[in-house]
């Protein structure tokens, strides 16, 4: 007799302790995929499951091991069709017959595989260099407040909706024909009555079908219970997310000849950044995306980061644009605006005064948020560092910040600059609904 | 026959517990009865296709200490898995004393069925009959071994960080193929009593050693030979087992560190039989399975359809693709270990004219049973083909050997299946079933203990196969690491003597 063990049961992920250790010693490589993955998506589709491919550099597992190309070797093979002894079979390129290993030859593509949305965003955040507590907020799901929604068959004594469970046992208990309380008072009376009454052969036989009928109509009603475990019906509940809200972000980016690679990049990862921000706080957020060279448009998002359009650089047809978009689809009572803006800092600078206007006339009285960034070189920054002269754009919009508190501005060399243009909103408490 | 045997054991495709104990007592009986095996207690698990892959990322082994490879291992066998490329084993089997069989719950009764005459008696008869096995390994203490291995290396994580862990783990696996006594019968696995009782004295030991009390006055006059020749001596050198050598002796180690080594090598040494018996013991088990199915559905307890699911799994498991089809990848450990059982018992029975020229100790002798059982418990891979092979066999499969010189371009067919080519085709075979003839001869020759420190390894390069310069480096740098001190490496052409390469880690750049 064998010894059996039902181990299905068991704990399963036996092997996660083991799969973060993998994932911590690939952690740079892995960056470096997760950056890639990052320019290559949509904004929106940054917070979910990744596949990545599996990192080769610092995961090899070396060992002493025959080099291929050379020596000489012997090997038996199955299968001879026409071969005789001595023949010559030459070589095809290289590698031969058979007999490879597959984690070795294949590509690196073939294998991908998937990390965790908490585990992707944990590398994104690493390189923005976002303070623990920003990471855990971004992180976390909205709450929950549980919605009535329907009966269910199942759930906790608590939840019982009495009025729907007797409603289905009335209905249960005239489908099947459960005998009344009534019915059975009649009988009994009447066999009360008979059972008094002087014994005669007729009186015999109706309180014998009497007591029968009686008997009958008792077993029946046990049979079929008043309250049955189908009958009942629990509320149900549904998790419903709490900020039950709406933003829009507006992401505007100078796309002139001037914005290379580096600065669409960077000005991506500042856009998703914002994008995860709003998903936490709103139940339903919308991207616009506006480029702009001397005249804006409204694009969409691989146009927006993919193609190229030269020209000249005018800021206020942007805030133009986006001015003229709140308008026509998002009213200021039904929206949440935030807005993120990234440029080089080139503008006409008769232009600049323009967008001041813009932004102390209406805009900023309208958006929830005004972020903006200027990317600059890595070699700038040192420079231009805290000082206040720099490009008009720049020290136009210092103005405006000084005014308004929630606007936001700063200048980016690399990923870690991002995060204190946000710095505000995200020691804000999340804000319900809209402020006004 | 009672009329209480002739029932059907099972109808249908479900399993329950029932079935299975039912079925597996029906097949010992018949297993012990007809081909007079003999088996450790079975311990019979279900599990589900996800702690499948938990088991094969960690050497198929129920218990293993953490380490970030057997993560990546998971991850390519999922990937496999999910894109549907592989499927999963139908059973796993664990060398251990109860003997573990793993079943997948997604297994039809027919495939349970097929699967425990398969593992619960042909895997688990190999393992308590082969020599290799009794020798070299202790299916008894293997479980609380890597139970205490387990814990240990969890221990050591949070006493010393888990980097420092981990570098170890890495420099030791680097080195497990140098890791096995080939030859030398292991010292015995000790409880975890006596460990940690040697643990202690080597901590009090480490704690409480200091040179200065040296009192013995240097040895003078010895010439730098004698010297040499003494040192080997003492450190028992040359000694191909790295990992052991590095325990032993290396003088930056401690001693939770030489504790970490031998775990690796200990786990290495269990499975170094596992290596060496690949076609003896899947062919042992598939011949197991295929006879007592057939002997089952002869008796009338298993139905048709149970036996036609079973012959379409049996032949999808022994598939041979010939060389030139692209599904090929070598020989197929279950097909020729099978087909060499049943020659083998063809031998025996019904032997032609040249059965009984090349085998006459068993041609016709009818004991197909006794040789078989014989030959389980007595060979390995190498010397069961070098033994068992026939020419029927090699004609059947069409077996040629191909000879390919790196600086030709052309492969050469040097011998086929003729009156000329038997002999060298099956010495060819034997030999590459030699685990240590294909793996780089590697051993410690000689260390400069009072001098630098300088650790010397030796590689005899046999016709002329060189080590991948990568792979090497990076080992070297594992081994350095373990060492403490410099560490080179020579190639010695193993027929003239004459050094090829050699190589130091100070040549090692990073």
């Amino acid at each position: 007799m064998p010894i059996f063990i039902d181990r299905r049961l068991n704990p399963k992920d036996r092997s996660l302790a083991n799969r973060q250790r993998f994932l911590k010693r690939a952690r740079e490589e892995l960056k470096q995929n997760v950056r890639d993955e990052i320019r290559s998506r949509r904004i929106a589709e940054v917070d979910a499951e990744h596949t990545l491919p599996i990192p080769k550099k610092g995961t090899g597992e070396p060992n002493f091991d025959d080099a291929k190309n050379s020596g000489r070797r012997e090997r038996i093979l199955v299968g001879n069709k026409q071969f005789a002894e001595g023949d010559l079979i030459p070589k095809r390129g290289q590698g031969g017959f058979g007999s490879s290993t597959p984690g070795d030859t294949a590509s690196e593509d073939d294998f991908r595989f998937v990390l965790s949305r908490e585990e992707f965003l944990d590398l994104f955040f690493e390189d923005l260099e976002l303070p623990d507590l920003v990471k855990l907020s971004l992180k976390e799901i909205v709450a929950f407040k549980p919605r009535r929604a329907g009966f269910t068959q199942s759930g906790a004594p608590t939840n019982i909706n009495v009025g729907r469970t007797m409603r289905n046992s009335y209905g249960r208990r005239i489908a099947l024909k459960r005998p009344k309380r009534e019915d059975i008072e009649t009988i009994e009376q009447e066999l009360a009555f008979l059972q008094v009454q002087p014994p005669s052969e007729a009186i015999i036989q109706r309180i014998a079908a009497l007591s029968e009928e009686l008997e009958r109509l008792e077993r029946r009603r046990r049979k079929i219970a008043y309250v049955d475990p189908v009958d009942i019906r629990f509320n149900r509940f549904e998790p419903q997310p709490l900020p039950n809200a709406n933003a829009v972000m507006f992401c505007l980016m100078d796309v002139s000849g001037s914005m290379g690679e580096r600065e669409k990049d960077l000005a991506k990862r500042f856009f998703v950044l914002l994008h995860l921000f709003l998903q936490r706080r709103y139940k339903r957020t919308e991207i616009v995306f506006i480029r702009h060279t001397h005249e804006a448009h409204e694009v969409d998002e691989e146009t927006f980061f993919y193609s190229t359009q030269s020209g000249g650089t005018v800021v206020s047809t942007a805030l133009e644009e986006m001015h003229h978009i709140i308008a026509k689809r998002y009213p200021v009572s039904e929206w949440n605006i935030y807005a993120a803006q990234a440029s080089d800092g080139d503008n006409f600078f008769s232009d600049s005064e323009r967008c001041i206007a813009l932004l102390d006339g209406e805009l900023m009285r309208l958006c929830q948020y005004f972020a903006y960034i200027e990317i600059i070189d890595e070699r700038e920054s040192e420079i231009f560092g805290a000082t206040e002269n720099g490009t008009s754009l720049w020290q136009a919009y210092s103005k405006v910040a000084g005014r308004w508190p929630n606007f936001q501005m700063s200048r980016i060399a690399k990923a870690a600059n991002i995060y204190p243009v946000f710095r505000k909103l995200f020691t804000k408490q999340p804000t319900i609904g809209k402020s006004t | 026959m009672p009329a209480s045997k002739a029932r059907l054991l099972f109808s249908g495709s479900d399993w329950d517990f029932k079935k299975l104990s039912q079925v597996y007592e029906a097949i010992e009986e018949i297993a012990v009865e007809e081909l007079q095996l003999d088996v450790y207690p079975t311990q019979l698990e279900i599990i589900s296709s996800e702690q499948m892959l938990d088991a094969y990322a960690s050497v198929g082994m129920p218990l293993m200490y953490r380490h970030w490879s057997f993560g990546k291992h998971f991850l390519y066998q999922e990937l496999l898995y999910r894109k549907g490329g592989r499927g999963l084993a139908y059973e796993l089997v664990i060398n251990s004393n109860p003997c573990i069989v793993y079943l997948m719950e997604e297994n039809t009764m027919a495939l349970q069925a097929l699967v425990t005459a398969h593992a619960a008696l042909g895997h688990n008869h190999f393992f308590k009959n082969n020599h290799l096995f009794r020798q070299w390994t202790d299916a008894a203490m293997i479980l609380s071994y890597l139970d205490f291995a387990k814990d240990y290396v969890a221990r050591c994580e949070e006493r010393h960080g888990l980097a420092a862990v981990e570098e170890i783990l890495d420099a030791a696996h680097a080195l497990k193929e140098q890791g096995v006594f080939r030859y030398q019968r292991p010292p015995k696995l000790s409880s975890e009593q006596q460990r940690k009782g040697l643990r202690e004295r080597l901590e009090y030991e480490e704690r409480s050693y200091n040179d200065l009390w040296r009192t013995l006055p240097a040895s003078r006059g010895s010439s730098e030979d004698q010297n040499q020749a003494e040192r080997k001596k003492k450190l028992n050198l040359p000694e191909e087992n790295l990992l052991y050598f590095l325990e032993k002796n290396s003088p930056t180690l401690e001693p939770w560190q030489r504790e970490i080594i031998r775990i690796v090598r200990v786990i290495a040494q269990y499975f170094y039989p596992q290596r060496q018996t690949q076609v003896m013991n899947e062919g042992c088990a598939t011949f197991v399975h295929y006879t007592l199915m057939n002997m089952l559905f002869d008796r009338g307890r298993i139905s048709e359809g149970a036996l036609l699911e079973m012959l379409s799994n049996h032949s999808n498991v022994v598939f041979q693709p010939g060389f030139d089809d692209p599904r090929f990848s070598g020989i197929n450990p279950y097909a020729l270990g099978l087909d060499m059982m049943q020659d083998i018992k063809r031998i025996a029975t019904e032997p032609t004219e040249e059965d009984r020229d090349w085998f006459p100790d068993i041609a016709g002798s009818g004991d197909w049973r006794r040789i078989l059982l014989e030959a389980w418990a007595d060979h390995r891979d190498e010397s069961f083909i070098r033994q068992y092979l026939s020419p029927a066999l090699i004609r059947k499969w069409r077996l040629f050997l191909l000879v390919d010189g790196a600086d030709e371009p052309h492969y050469k067919v040097a011998s086929i299946h003729n009156e000329r080519g038997y002999e060298k085709i099956r010495s060819v075979l034997a030999h590459s079933y030699e685990v240590g003839a294909n793996r780089p001869d590697i051993q410690v020759v000689d260390v400069d203990l009072l001098g630098d420190r300088h650790l010397r390894l030796q590689h005899e390069v046999r016709n002329g196969v060189l080590l991948e310069d990568k792979s090497r480096d990076d080992t070297l740098r594992h081994i350095r690491r373990l060492w403490g001190y410099e560490v080179s490496l020579a190639s010695v052409d193993a027929e003239t003597g004459a050094t090829i390469a050699d190589r130091a880690t100070s040549q090692i750049a990073g």
